[in-house]
């Protein structure tokens, strides 16, 4: 097994301002994220609105750097590093977004899409760029004459086969989806995360999977982090995730995604309130006026991630 | 795969962009009369040497102040008369149509051009940058825009290619703020994240990413513009601080008959007619246009 990402507490804070007269509020949009991730495994990244998981891609994909903390790629530092180190690091973590009616150039063709990653970074002639464009649109899935239209001419799932396809053209080690099927209908969803499973197969690709979909997760996930409003709360291998969930906000989540199986008894935990606003987070576990089991010394204690069997949970009371 | 079968037959039966505008823009008659009217004038205005029956600047001996040929004493040399030195007023007439056109035009592209690079620059830069250019733009909008192209004209002395820097001036303000509103949301899409992500430096980014996705408003305020030129530099024209006699300009013609207005109106009425027919032909075109670029207005 060779690492091909390492992040060590990584922390992105905003600064917001709340207008004319009040003060600069600080916005804690990650807080504090620790993980590894290996050649052709997947991390699935879950939790609801606003929990930080698309301020993790920002900073895994190097479009912004993090507050605090420090990520490798490879064997390379990538905080503090310098502008050519970044530009050598950059094709290596590629994106594909959400929202695949987004994420295209309404006025590029497919295949000049596909060639100007090529065009920016090597040194390859033209010849040889359409070539590998022409390869890539067969490995994804898109027909050769696809290569002249535009993308206004194509379905959402085909448009991310596209973006997909443009992620893969600069042949980085690791991907990072962010909502990639969400806004799919479900049949395409399945083609699609298909395809994602047969890429990561044959291009030993390692992925950085942020959903909010669980069963989607469940389908696809080597290791899960679910995160709550910054801070990881359970992290550890899909298996023990999913089957013995040890963080109370975990559980609710497992307890509230459908199970395809009428006769099996399910206790549904329904969490009260609402998600705090990210500029107050309560004090001690920001999960404690939304959670089941919650104590006095919830209020005084942020509690830390340790390691209760295979996972890692951030509760007082987990066990 | 079955979605990508039924794909194929839907994208065969749109019609092309080309064929889309055709489609769009041909439905306003106004439009359609501009565009013909524009072609006409812009021929007119090639041909000139070939077409004009006379040297616009000959002053023909005993010609002078004739009227036009439906007027009683016309003279069948000269269609439409001759001015108060005895100068052919269709041949001047056309030679004007060639200075309007080209003032009218070198405005629209200089503006465009120092335009865009302003407003990419304050929409990519921001912060400092950003507000100097957005501040200086809101200081040439306050003053009114003859009042500051005359101002700009007696800093740098009347002449044609004076007067085309004026109005060029005059008229930044709006190709920069178009610009850099457009390439501020065009930036937040996702499209230009992965752009980023791929490593597309900053000046590609802005050139070949971001640009051709503001074309469409910038088209139709350039088509606009050219018409607003043309009204400019006929005003300073006829204030004198255009283009400079003998040249046959159509502002200047209107102010050197001034005092002929009550006894040989036809001589005032032309070149007026002119500016007025070319501007309304620009302008229908651009209305036209507008409509058929922006999609909120296109009939589907």
């Amino acid at each position: 097994m060779t690492t091909v990402l390492e992040a060590r507490d990584l922390k992105r804070y905003y600064s917001v301002k709340r207008g004319l007269f009040a003060g600069e509020a600080t916005l804690k949009a990650l807080d504090g994220a620790s993980f590894t991730l290996e050649r052709g495994k997947t991390l699935a990244v879950v939790g609801e609105s606003g929990c930080g998981k698309s301020t993790l891609a920002r900073l895994l994909t190097m479009i912004e750097g993090p507050t605090a903390g420090s990520f490798r790629i490879g064997e390379t530092e990538v905080v503090g590093a310098d502008r050519g180190t970044l530009k050598g690091l950059r094709p290596r973590v590629q994106i594909v977004f959400q929202n695949p009616y987004g994420s295209l150039n309404p006025r590029q063709k497919i295949g000049h899409a596909l060639e100007e990653p090529l065009l920016v970074n090597t040194a390859l002639p033209a010849a040889e760029r359409t070539r590998k464009a022409r390869e890539m649109m067969q490995l994804v899935g898109l027909r050769p004459e696809h290569y002249d239209r535009y993308p206004h001419m194509f379905s959402g799932g085909q448009r991310q086969r596209i973006a997909i396809a443009r992620a893969l053209m600069l042949e980085p080690e690791i991907l990072v989806l962010d909502e990639p099927v969400s806004a799919l209908d479900l049949s395409i969803q399945a083609q699609v995360l298909n395809l994602l499973a047969e890429l990561q197969e044959r291009l030993k690709l390692a992925y950085v999977f942020i959903s909010h979909d669980l069963s989607v997760v469940r389908h696809i996930a080597d290791d899960v982090m679910v995160m709550y409003l910054g801070r990881v709360v359970e992290q550890g291998p899909r298996e023990a995730v999913f089957d013995g969930p040890k963080h109370p906000y975990t559980q609710a989540l497992l307890s509230a995604t459908p199970v395809a199986d009428p006769a099996r008894k399910r206790e549904r935990i329904v969490l009260k309130g609402e998600l705090p606003s990210p500029l107050s987070p309560p004090s001690g576990c920001a999960f404690r006026n939304r959670c089941p089991v919650a104590r006095e010394a919830c209020a005084a204690e942020v509690p830390l991630l340790r390691p209760i069997g295979p996972q890692m949970v951030a509760c007082h009371f987990a066990s | 795969m079955p979605s990508d079968t039924v794909i194929a037959s839907a994208a065969a039966a749109p019609p092309g962009p080309v064929r889309a505008f055709w489609n769009a823009f041909s439905e306003n008659r106004g439009a359609v009369i501009g565009l013909f009217a524009v072609l006409l004038i812009c021929v007119v205005a090639a041909l000139a040497p070939l077409l004009a029956p006379h040297d616009p600047l000959e002053q023909v001996k005993g010609a002078t102040k004739l009227p036009p040929f439906w007027v009683e004493g016309a003279d069948p040399r000269f269609w439409l008369g001759t001015d108060a030195v005895g100068r052919d007023m269709l041949s001047r007439l056309m030679f004007g149509a060639r200075i309007s056109l080209f003032i009218g035009l070198s405005v629209m592209v200089v503006s465009m051009v120092v335009g865009v690079a302003l407003g990419l620059a304050a929409a990519w830069y921001g912060g400092l940058i950003d507000v100097l250019i957005i501040r200086i733009m809101d200081l040439i909008m306050a003053i009114p825009s003859l009042v500051l192209a005359i101002l700009i004209i007696a800093m740098i002395g009347p002449s044609l290619s004076n007067t085309i820097i004026a109005v060029t001036i005059v008229y930044l303000p709006r190709y920069v703020r178009l610009v850099r509103a457009s390439a501020l949301a065009e930036l937040s899409k996702d499209y230009v994240t992965a752009a980023k992500v791929a490593g597309v430096g900053p000046f590609r980014l802005m050139t070949v990413t971001v640009l051709p996705n503001c074309l469409a408003p910038l088209i139709v305020q350039a088509a606009l513009g050219v018409s607003d030129a043309i009204l400019e530099a006929a005003g300073l024209g006829f204030l004198g601080l255009g283009a400079q006699p003998p040249t046959p300009e159509w502002g200047a013609m209107l102010a050197d008959t001034r005092d002929l207005m009550l006894s040989h109106p036809w001589v005032m009425a032309l070149p007026g007619l002119c500016i007025l027919l070319t501007v309304m032909a620009i302008n229908l075109m651009g209305d036209g246009l507008r409509d058929a670029l922006d999609p909120r207005l296109r009939k589907s």
